[in-house]
């Protein structure tokens, strides 16, 4: 059992984020996270500034439950499945986040210069995860879903708009990371 | 009783993001590197099985646990509204190396500065909503 401590590799992280997908189906609901930031837009009162935001909340209250899952999940993930936090990366990936001036590449589950405690003083740091946030929430309702929408349950059933998105989010993350990280960092 | 199963499939999810290091800023970074088959391996795979299951299930007519049928239904046609708001999610994905599930994941894995992550995201999707009629779809 002591593989459960390690890193889990893709073809076992892969069939089961597929086994995800199909519990949800088989119980008559479907996999998708980001409609959720939708449902949290109108429990917080959007549905008077938008109609977008002016439906029955309630009858997404299933998915929030798999959100609050996935944050308890997230919680033993890490305080108890994990003895050693670092993510080994390629060699090559290191070289060039340390060029960006990310020192922490290859000894850590996140970069420190983001999401420490010391970087939310950093105003720089701020506006990368606030800018970040604003264009994952954004984009993923214009597109009608993210990763798991598009990627997994659309692709999934073969739709030609989730493909159209999915390679929108590769357009997306090659001009971030090639064209725009030598800029920002 | 639902809810419970809800629950315990959120947190298998939560750990399977976590574990799968798919919830990593740089397994993103690298993946959009092309430096590693990981993310590529992860999505292919879940893929994979999703296009063999989908397929079964409407071949088969399989109906849910509770006898429903299951309903795909199908994406609306359009191409900007994919292309654009998919470029924009990749910006956000590539930038702060999460997507939605993982941003909860990691929020319970304690990474306390991925709640500024949410808390644009919850704004993202708002603006969106208050736009939309001018955007192309």
């Amino acid at each position: 059992m002591e593989w459960i401590f390690e890193p889990w590799p893709w073809y076992v992280s892969g069939p089961l984020i597929a086994i995800i997908m199909f519990l949800l189906i088989f119980i008559g609901k479907g996999f998708g996270m980001s409609s959720n930031l939708r449902t949290m837009c109108t429990m917080c009162g959007a549905g008077s500034k938008a109609d977008f935001f002016d439906f029955d909340w309630k009858s997404q209250r299933w998915n929030l439950i798999v959100v609050a899952g996935a944050i308890i999940g997230g919680f033993i993930g890490a305080n108890l499945l994990t003895y050693d936090l670092s993510v080994a990366i390629n060699p090559k990936t290191i070289v060039s986040l340390e060029k960006l001036g990310f020192r922490s590449a290859g000894e850590a589950y996140l970069p420190a210069e983001l999401f420490s405690w010391n970087a939310l003083g950093e105003i720089k740091a701020l506006i990368i995860l606030l800018v970040g946030g604003v264009l994952i929430g954004f984009g993923a309702r214009y597109a009608g879903g993210c990763t798991s929408g598009h990627a997994i349950s659309g692709l999934s059933n073969l739709q030609l708009p989730s493909l159209i998105a999915v390679i929108g989010f590769f357009i997306g993350g090659l001009i971030m990371v090639h064209l725009l990280f030598p800029i920002i960092f | 009783m639902r809810s419970i199963g809800y629950l315990l499939i959120g947190i298998f999810f939560g750990i399977v993001m976590f574990k799968s290091e798919a919830a990593s800023w740089f397994r993103i970074y690298e993946m959009f590197q092309f430096h590693s088959f990981h993310m590529y391996g992860i999505i292919g795979s879940a893929l994979f099985l999703g296009i063999i299951g989908v397929q079964l299930i409407k071949r088969k007519k399989l109906r849910s646990f509770f006898g429903q049928r299951i309903v795909f239904v199908p994406k609306e046609k359009s191409f900007s509204r994919y292309m654009y708001g998919g470029i924009i999610f990749g910006l956000g994905w590539g930038l702060a190396g999460a997507c939605p599930g993982p941003i909860f994941t990691l929020i319970g894995a304690g990474f306390l500065p991925i709640l500024i992550v949410f808390i644009g995201s919850i704004f993202g999707t708002f603006l969106y909503g208050l736009i939309r009629n001018k955007l192309p779809h």
